[in-house]
């Protein structure tokens, strides 16, 4: 194509005006919406966990997440009695089509479903060079895609393994939280599917929301306390093997 | 006067410093999007992006808007805590066809209830004690689990011993 300088000047102040267009970006989806009035975490119960993997297959649906990647999964761990610290953990394809059966032996066995933690000091967004990934005003950690150069330092960074390179738009994607469920009144798709309740959205904002109660009245515990990251993720009854 | 003349290439050089700096400016101006900052170091219409994506799990209200007899059974039973789309996968296209008027055009597949059951309920010893688990091979024969159970209230005793639980 050839361009002569006359049309070039003519051409640039027009596509400058359609970049600024497309760079307002679109408004807020949901206008009943507050995002100041929503702190959100996440309840996970592990006495409950059946491992049947409902959530990995709802998440992967809801979020178009492709095969082999995971933004939420589930692991088995095994404690053996003389190997407290060294537990057997498997999750096998992120626990997706459930888990081979555990025979009443030695130790124990229990899930462990794991996720984006949304801390709220996360260290994923303390190093994108961009400010591609951030906590939003409502405590949830989200990526613009849109932004992200793909240079995989928060994956480096995520205590949790919560993060990947998605191998099609080659930017980092992780849960969102289901962010365009809950800013709907609707609840995450892996809780919305869990059939035994082990998962539970929970608005620390909300004074009424029961994980208020929860937290009081039971032993609750993030992963890697010791990683100060502020995690959101509230397991009960963790077992003290779980790193 | 004349020590302003030695110095005159220094006047040029912040001439185009100045010039430079103008340039940077404007370039800054069409490329930082203009939400960049709105609520902190990110772009702010990121999040109107996500929140705008669609939803494909259309969550258990919308179900039990229309299908109030299943509702009804459901809710004394075992399974009254067991969202519908656990099972019937998700149903947001569904609903949406049955808010335009239509919910036929766009049928729910009905689960396979051999995988579907024992998915939750084949014995483990790493499921929680109290969950009600089976070994398939033993329990049915392998008969399929229909015959005996209903899977929207499975129980086989009368629906009010059974412990169903808030949603």
């Amino acid at each position: 194509m050839n361009i002569s300088r006359r049309k070039m000047l003519i051409l640039l102040p027009a596509a400058a005006v359609a970049w600024e267009s497309v760079l307002a970006g679109t408004p807020e989806a949901s206008p009943n919406y507050k995002m100041t009035d929503h702190w959100w975490g996440m309840l996970i119960d592990v006495s409950k966990c059946i491992g049947c993997g409902n959530c990995v297959r709802a998440c992967q649906t809801e979020n178009d997440v492709p095969d082999g990647y995971f933004r939420t999964w589930v692991e088995r761990y095994h404690v053996d009695d003389t190997h407290l610290e060294n537990p057997t953990v498997i999750s096998p394809d992120g626990g997706k089509e459930g888990f081979p059966i555990a025979k009443e032996d030695a130790g124990k066995y229990f899930f462990v479903p794991k996720m984006c933690n949304h801390c709220s000091d996360s260290p994923c967004t303390q190093v994108c060079p961009v400010g591609a990934t951030f906590i939003g005003p409502d405590g949830v950690v989200l990526i613009d895609q849109k932004y992200c150069l793909g240079c995989a330092y928060c994956v480096q960074a995520c205590p949790y393994g919560c993060r990947y390179i998605h191998p099609t738009k080659a930017v980092a994607d992780k849960c969102t939280l289901c962010y365009h469920r809950i800013t709907k009144g609707l609840t995450t798709a892996c809780c919305e599917s869990c059939p035994t309740g082990a998962r539970q959205l929970a608005d620390l904002k909300n004074p009424n929301d029961p994980i208020h109660e929860f937290l009081k009245t039971h032993n609750v515990q993030v992963l890697k306390p010791q990683m100060a990251t502020g995690a959101k993720a509230f397991y009960n009854d963790l077992d003290g093997s779980v790193r | 006067m004349s020590a302003l003349k030695d110095a005159r290439h220094l006047f040029r050089f912040a001439g185009l410093f100045v010039l430079a700096f103008l340039v940077f400016l404007v370039v800054r101006h069409y490329y930082v999007p203009k939400s960049f900052g709105q609520y902190g170091h990110y772009r702010g219409a990121s999040i109107g992006e996500i929140a705008q994506l669609p939803v494909k799990f259309a969550g258990h209200q919308a179900c039990e808007d229309c299908h109030t007899d299943v509702v009804a059974k459901k809710n004394p039973g075992k399974h009254a805590h067991v969202n519908c789309e656990a099972c019937h996968g998700a149903q947001a296209a569904h609903a949406q066809a049955a808010l335009a008027g239509d919910p036929t055009s766009i049928k729910p597949v009905l689960p396979d209830t051999s995988v579907l059951c024992a998915r939750c309920h084949t014995a483990s010893a790493a499921k929680p004690k109290g969950f009600p688990q089976v070994d398939p091979a033993v329990h049915s024969q392998r008969l399929p689990c229909e015959t005996c159970h209903d899977p929207h209230s499975p129980g086989m005793d009368a629906p009010a011993t059974a412990a169903g639980g808030a949603k």
